[in-house]
């Protein structure tokens, strides 16, 4: 029992510990991104990789996302006659909900974990130090870039997910199902409201950015410098960084709420 | 305590301790490597060579002790005081630890893009330069993975020397080259430090080249460092020196004493 409660204690302090060096990692980041050079190619660069790279993902899962929702709303709307408030379902609950959250999930495991593997492989093979010893910070020519990137990336990804999700279930719901054309798009304007579900939406995907920004970067930091120590940093960034992001999705909803 | 070193030494190791875990590295380690000369480091693998180029460095702190460069006490600087000493080195890493993302070329001027105000037609007659120094020509436009390894260890070294450093810290140059760019690589050095008075420190296996540059000698052995010139080295009684630098050592060191110094780098 006291050997429980003291491994249960050594894990709490270690977990306290790397807290706060991950918030003196925040404050070098944040104070890099002040400094000159603005890191502009870099940072093209990173967005190019994170987001670009990441978009066919995006599109082929809202597209199937879109696809299901508008089956499963259709068929549970129809059963009290009211299939013409899809639009209205669909679109609040890929705007609010899994817009956000589901690009943040795919985002993670497709980006997140190539700058976690990236970082840490230059950590491994003394890329970082060698850019110390030419007096470059790698915090400002490595890290920064790729935070920043992770972050620009989110609701940008979002909302492409959120279009290609009401494109999918237009298809579902008019093509196939034939629902009017006009029905859908009508209820799905008239319902949505910027201030509660766009603006709420844009919060949450940029609030997932900077999660997935500070832990994709931060594991690959401070990864152990070795093949082994960068897969574990990878997978951890990815479990860490779904965990965090749906945590952060209850907070955030319910703070809007209140 | 750094004060107390001469203006003579470039870099002093006062009482250096480091331990990773449990096993000791470094045990009170007092070296002294010396203004404008070539010291070679040598001793088995695992002796703490490459540990002791990256104390150098600031990339390492040690446990106790202080490694002071061209006067200055690493100890108590933040990143920002290394940066400013970082300046004055320039470091071959044991595995060439070039930007994989991006050209040999753009690798090559990266400190030059960071430090200088260097036009491009400036940086790009340097790099080509340090390039030539090294023997390599139309890598510019490869990626590190597409070099061999010993054209990738030439790559570094035309990194390390770019930026015309004071002091010079090789970690095993001549690793994996074959015989011609051996001697490349070491009249390239033996160049530097005559012409430009660079301080150079390497750590080498390769025994010839070793003896034939060296103007100090030092052994790592269980944590402390034996230095002394290569003639005093070899003619003390002390067996361990002996063992290590080995018969071939010896009969080189005869041999090279028989010729003017550095006569055959051309
Ligand atoms: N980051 C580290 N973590 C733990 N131990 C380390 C670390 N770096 C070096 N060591 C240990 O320190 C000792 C010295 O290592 P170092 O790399 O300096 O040896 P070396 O003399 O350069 O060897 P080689 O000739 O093989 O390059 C070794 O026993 C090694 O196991
Ligand atoms: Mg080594």
């Amino acid at each position: 029992m006291k050997a429980v409660v003291q491994i249960l204690g050594r894990r709490v302090i270690e977990w306290i510990a790397s807290l706060g060096q991950m918030t003196v990692f925040a404050g070098r980041i944040v104070r890099a991104l002040m400094a000159p050079p603005t890191r502009g190619p870099l940072i093209r660069s990173a967005l190019f990789d994170s987001g670009v790279l990441s978009l066919a993902l995006i599109c082929a899962s809202g597209l199937t996302v879109g696809f299901v929702l508008g089956l499963q709303l259709y068929n549970t709307l129809s059963r009290f006659g009211a299939e013409e408030s899809l639009g209205t379902a669909v679109g609040l609950s890929l705007i609010r909900e899994l817009g956000p959250v589901l690009t943040g999930l795919l985002v993670a495991g497709r980006a997140g974990s190539a700058t976690t593997a990236e970082i840490g492989s230059m950590k491994a093979t003394e890329q970082l130090d060698g850019l110390r010893m030419m007096a470059i910070d790698p915090i400002h020519f490595v890290v920064m870039p790729r935070a920043v990137a992770l972050t620009l990336v989110m609701p940008l990804l979002s909302t492409v997910f959120v279009l290609c999700g009401i494109a999918g279930a237009y298809l579902i719901g008019v093509e196939l199902l034939g629902l009017d054309s006009g029905s859908y798009l009508a209820s799905l304007e008239n319902s949505i409201r910027f201030q509660e579900d766009v603006l709420q939406s844009l919060v949450k995907s940029l609030v997932f950015g900077l999660l997935l920004a500070w832990i994709a970067t931060w594991r690959g930091f401070s990864c152990a410098p070795h093949a082994a120590g960068v897969s574990r940093a990878t997978t951890s960034t990815v479990v860490t960084a779904s965990v965090c992001i749906l945590l952060a999705d209850y907070v955030l909803t319910a703070l809007w709420a209140v | 305590m750094a004060g107390a070193a001469g203006q003579s030494d470039h870099v002093v190791f006062n009482q250096v301790g480091l331990a990773f875990g449990h096993r000791p590295v470094f045990r009170d380690l007092n070296l002294t490597f010396p203004r404008q000369k070539i010291s070679v480091v040598m001793g088995e693998s695992g002796s703490g060579k490459s540990t002791l180029l990256r104390m150098i460095g600031g990339l390492q702190r040690p446990d106790s002790g202080e490694v002071a460069v061209a006067g200055e006490s690493l100890a108590g600087l933040d990143e920002m005081g290394l940066g400013q000493v970082r300046r004055r080195l320039g470091m071959l890493f044991q595995n060439g630890a070039l930007l994989d993302s991006m050209t040999v070329f753009e690798n090559i001027a990266l400190p030059l893009r960071e430090h200088t105000d260097k036009s491009e037609a400036e940086i790009r007659q340097v790099v080509h330069e340090r390039l030539g120094d090294v023997g390599l020509r139309d890598v510019d436009d490869l990626l590190p993975g597409e070099l061999s390894g010993g054209m990738l260890r030439r790559a570094a070294f035309a990194r390390s020397i770019v930026m015309a450093p004071e002091i010079l810290l090789c970690d095993e140059p001549f690793s994996g080259l074959d015989p011609p760019n051996v001697s490349r690589i070491e009249a390239l050095i033996v160049q530097l430090n005559q012409r430009l008075g660079l301080t150079v420190i390497v750590s080498s296996h390769h025994m010839a080249s070793s003896l034939r540059m060296a103007d100090q000698l030092c052994l790592m052995r269980q944590g402390a460092a034996i230095s002394g010139t290569p003639e005093g080295l070899a003619s003390s009684h002390d067996s361990t020196i002996a063992d290590f630098i080995g018969e071939d050592g010896i009969s080189h060191l005869a041999r090279l004493q028989e010729r003017p110094p550095q006569g055959g780098a051309s």
